[in-house]
């Protein structure tokens, strides 16, 4: 299963602005609430993050040392 | 749909001004959707509108001339963008573009002069707007000449580049900027420049940094 951004519930205020620029079908807006739904194709874009004005969309990235 | 007195007093410009004082205003304005992607305004073109976001969200940006972006500001639905070329010089200093589909709503310089000589409140909307916009614009230049935000970035990737007891450590951007004490699109730009240099990969959710040594270096860490 893919990775996929967090979400708090508690913090989201419903405004939708995530689902206008998520460019995977990977946020839903049902009965003024956002859903995250699990796709391959999420490239981790972070626009979902840097729209949200409540912070309740988080896209973090691990840090990992390179093998080589 | 038409634009009504409503849809204009949930602009930042109108707020606290009486309904009655707006009739005639919604005939002044246009509007337009544009599909994401879209470019609303490119930096240096003539442009005399004061746009406004409805619905959804537009990206303000300068381009460098090596085709770098800057991230300047975010505009939600409610604020303005191009306020500085509407009450200056007329060219616009920056491109916009937007996120995802949206509206645009937007009135000409013509329009808008006269109906802000008979409304003081909305004068000074604008000026506070604008006024906010200049303070934003200085953080960020701050931010960009004399804070030095890469090695900053640098040194917070460094300092958490270990496992901890719950596997990798994982930051955002925001953190990271609150970290480095500077904005996202900051530490988005630091980001992007580490990885052009092949000091660090972007891989989805995960950065990888490739150069130990060069990233300890651009930290001062040595
Ligand atoms: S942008 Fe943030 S607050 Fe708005 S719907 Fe999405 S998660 Fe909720
Ligand atoms: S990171 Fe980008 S693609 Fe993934 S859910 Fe957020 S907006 Fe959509």
């Amino acid at each position: 299963m893919p990775v996929m951004p967090i979400f708090d519930q508690a913090k989201c205020d419903g405004c939708g602005l995530c689902v206008t620029v998520c460019r995977c079908g990977a946020l839903v807006m049902t009965e003024k609430m956002v859903a995250i739904i699990q796709v391959d194709s999420c490239g981790w874009c972070t626009d979902c993050e840097l729209v949200c004005a409540t912070g309740a969309l988080q896209c973090p990235f691990e840090i990992v040392m390179s093998e080589g | 749909m038409s634009i009504t007195i409503e849809n204009l007093a949930k602009l930042r410009h109108f707020a606290g001004v009486e309904n009655d004082r707006l009739a005639g205003l919604p005939q002044l304005f246009n509007q337009k959707p544009f599909v994401k992607g879209q470019t609303i305004v490119s930096e240096g073109d003539k442009q005399e509108n004061l746009y406004f976001v409805n619905a959804g969200v537009v990206k303000i940006f300068k381009t460098s001339s090596e085709g770098k972006e800057q991230i300047i500001i975010i505009v939600r639905p409610g604020e303005s963008f191009n306020d500085i070329a509407v009450f200056g010089s007329g060219y616009s200093p920056y491109s916009a573009q937007a996120l995802g589909n949206i509206v645009i709503y937007w009135i000409h310089k013509n329009d808008l002069l006269p109906f802000m000589e008979k409304n003081w409140k909305v004068a000074r909307n604008a000026l506070a707007i604008v006024s906010e916009q200049e303070r934003m614009l200085l953080t960020l230049i701050e931010d960009l000449s004399f804070k030095n935000v890469t090695g900053r970035v640098a040194k917070i990737l460094l300092q958490n580049s270990e496992p901890g007891p719950d596997g990798f450590q994982k930051l955002t951007q925001y953190e990271m900027a609150a970290m480095a004490g500077t904005a996202r699109e900051v530490v988005g730009r630091s980001l992007k420049s580490l990885e052009e240099n092949g000091v660090i990969s972007l891989e989805r959710h995960r950065i990888v940094i490739k150069n130990k040594e060069l990233l300890t270096q651009l930290a001062g860490l040595n």
